[in-house]
């Protein structure tokens, strides 16, 4: 088991900047994602750590030790793909066993240990079947005992589900969490994929355009998201921004767009008069007639327990979740009220959350 | 245009597909015409394959395989009244043509060359084929592209184009008449078509099984045997194939280049004369024998070959 530790790296490939300076630690034990869209340096970074890609600068610790310009075989890390690379001329207890092989490991030992992992995997059925003709599920089943079998100091996963069905990749996401949860090896997982994410990651990394734009535990990148680009990428729907111009006081906690006044978590900056943006969760937003902040609802999209409602306003669109027995109807004008002390603010020409009460909280508990 | 219609241009009416059918057998068994007569040629009497019009019903003999293995002599009538009885069929059917066995022919040392430098060089080229494809497929070669290109040049005339130029070279170096010179001029034919059909054969194969090996302690050379390497076997057979044939069948040079001890069979099997005009039935004998080795080493391939040739539908 291990802890990984990544210092100011950069990768480029020609005029082509994959991944710029990316920092960030990934603690003994600990279940990484890194999260963003296809193309945005996540596998990059992975491949660097794996040792399959060599950085163009910056450092790799594993556990202390500098790993930067070691070879992939040097690091005791093990690797499951995006496509599993399952030999296919091998069996399933060749496979699960071929890195043992060059280990020296004695013949009766590496049967104990391919047994002993297939069982953990409730895989020991198929084990002399060959790869070819497996389900989606038991390829990925198989590409998961060959990384186990060896006890690496880490795993790292590169999209391990995205070719699963929708069905098989609810019961893998489980299935992967409770497995780490048993052997608790320091794992880093690459998704696109938020709701992967959210429900097995123990500390996330949202990446875009090779650039970390946030760091941090699930429910913090959810309800603190330090850019519009975070906010905007995690939650289903996301969060909903609406433009407003003015300067802020440091200790502010209420702005107007309109004529309505909303209160917000008060300001921990000074901000000049500028583009902002507030951003609210769809479920952070209630109905209420009283409110001097209205729009006309255009679409409801029923969900059973919830319902998503879309509602016209001024200054921009906003999809609200609302509990699925309140009444609303399409063409209605409504009033709106915000939970405000859950709110945030962006700078928009930066896409930076300004700092408030809200990070405050972050202070204490996500310390 | 309708869906329905689209299917009826793929597949075909049982009529059209019996006509088509008829026409493939019909070609496939004109193009056999040649095989079968230098076939049924090696069993004929040298008498039987001159005369006219062609018999196509004989009654078999051995005697141009014996002729293509034998060298003989004529005797006198009173010299073979003074021989012993003969002691095996094939002196016996030598006598009966008032000759004697003088000794075995050419033809085995012949074929044994063609053996050596066919197979010599179809194993060189697919091994260095198989190295080169792999680097130019999987490492960032400066100018691979252009290298790619130079390698291919070596195909773009005609073998013979060259051939005085390498003559001339070879009897300056000494490898004129060589099992060596053979093998290596072969190679240097064969192996950038080696080059091009591996090349194929390993952009199919994900780079993800490598790496997977990397991963798991391997070298690089160790994930190449253990882990690329059977995974090319289709491609290799198919290469294999491809190089034997060339080799095995390449008349020009080995003409030029080949008069005693590193002559294959193919400049052979046209001299071998007998009485009165070349011995028919000994060629046909000898061509037969050739065809062979290529046709078992195809057979064995076969399996192999037919994935193979399907090249880049193969995988998944």
């Amino acid at each position: 088991m291990a802890e990984i530790r990544v210092d100011s790296l950069k990768k480029s490939f020609g005029d082509f900047t994959a991944v710029k300076d990316s920092n960030f630690t990934v603690e003994n034990g600990e279940f990484f994602v890194m999260l963003g869209p296809s193309g945005c340096g996540k596998t990059t970074t992975l491949r660097m750590i794996a040792g399959l890609e060599m950085p163009s600068s910056g450092k790799i610790l594993l556990d202390g030790d500098d790993v930067t310009f070691n070879r992939a075989s040097h690091r005791d890390i093990a690797f499951v793909f995006q496509l599993f690379a399952l030999y296919p001329h091998m069996n399933v207890r060749r496979n699960i066993g071929f890195p043992l092989i060059c280990q020296g490991i004695g013949r009766t030992e590496i049967r104990r240990r391919v047994e002993e992992t297939a069982r953990l995997l409730r895989i020991d059925h198929i084990l002399d079947k060959p790869v070819s003709g497996l389900a989606g599920g038991d390829r990925q089943r198989v590409a998961l005992g060959r990384a186990i079998v060896r006890r690496p100091k880490a795993f790292l996963m590169d999209e391990p589900l995205g070719t699963l069905d929708t069905e098989f990749r609810d019961l893998m996401v489980r299935e992967l969490r409770e497995l780490h949860n048993n052997i608790g090896a320091t794992t880093v997982y690459v998704t696109h994929d938020q709701i992967e994410a959210m429900a097995m990651a123990d500390k996330i990394a949202v990446m875009n355009h090779g650039v970390i734009e946030q760091f941090g535990p699930p429910q913090e990148i959810y309800d603190r998201p330090a850019t519009m680009y975070v906010a905007d990428f995690i939650g289903s729907p996301p969060m909903n921004f609406l433009a407003f111009r003015a300067s802020l006081p440091k200790g502010g906690s209420n702005i107007d767009i309109g004529n309505a006044s909303i209160e917000i978590p008060e300001l921990r900056e000074e901000v000049e008069e500028s583009d902002l943006m507030l951003g609210v969760r769809p479920e952070h937003i209630r109905l209420d007639d009283t409110s001097a902040f209205r729009g006309k609802v255009i679409g409801t999209e029923y969900l059973g327990t919830t319902q998503i409602v879309t509602i016209s306003t001024d200054h921009g669109q906003l999809k609200a979740r609302f509990a699925a027995d309140i009444p609303v109807r399409e063409g209605e004008t409504v009033g709106l009220s915000f939970a405000g002390e859950r709110l945030s603010v962006f700078d928009r020409g930066s896409g930076r959350a300004l700092h408030s009460a809200l990070h405050d909280t972050h202070a204490e508990t996500g310390g | 245009m309708s869906s329905t219609t689209a299917h009826s241009v793929v597949e075909p009416g049982r009529y059209l597909r019996f006509f088509a059918g008829a026409v493939v057998v019909v070609y496939a068994l004109v193009t056999m015409i040649p095989l079968v007569w230098i076939f049924i040629t090696g069993f004929k009497t040298p008498q039987d394959s001159i005369s006219y019009p062609p018999k196509v019903i004989f009654e078999p003999s051995l005697e141009g395989y014996v002729n293509l293995f034998t060298t003989r002599t004529r005797q006198t009538p009173d010299y073979m009244a003074t021989l012993p009885p003969p002691e095996t069929w094939y002196d016996e059917l030598v006598r009966s043509r008032q000759m004697v066995i003088a000794g075995p022919s050419k033809f085995g040392e012949r074929f044994m060359n063609s053996i050596i430098i066919g197979f010599g060089s179809t194993f060189l080229s697919v091994f260095l084929g198989t190295l080169a494809a792999y680097a130019f497929s999987r490492f960032r070669i400066p100018l691979a592209d252009d290298l790619l290109f130079f390698i291919l040049s070596t195909r773009m005339m005609p073998p013979i184009a060259v051939a005085i130029p390498i003559f001339l070279m070879y009897r300056t170096v000494g490898l004129s008449d060589t099992h060596l010179g053979m093998i290596i001029l072969y190679t240097t034919v064969n192996v950038s078509l080696a080059v091009w059909l591996l090349k194929g054969f390993v952009d199919e194969i994900p780079r993800e099984y490598e790496e997977a090996a990397l991963i798991d302690g391997y070298t690089r050379f160790q994930a190449f045997v253990k882990v690329v390497l059977p995974q090319m076997a289709t491609g290799i057979a198919a290469t294999a194939i491809f190089c034997l044939i060339f080799a095995w069948n390449e008349y020009a040079f080995a003409l030029l280049l080949t008069s005693g001890t590193a002559q294959t069979a193919p400049p052979f099997i046209p001299t071998i004369i007998g009485e009165g005009g070349l011995d028919w039935p000994a060629i046909g004998a000898g061509v037969t024998l050739f065809l062979l080795p290529v046709l078992v080493f195809t057979i064995l391939l076969r399996k192999h070959l037919l994935r193979g040739i399907t090249f880049g539908a193969v995988r998944k």
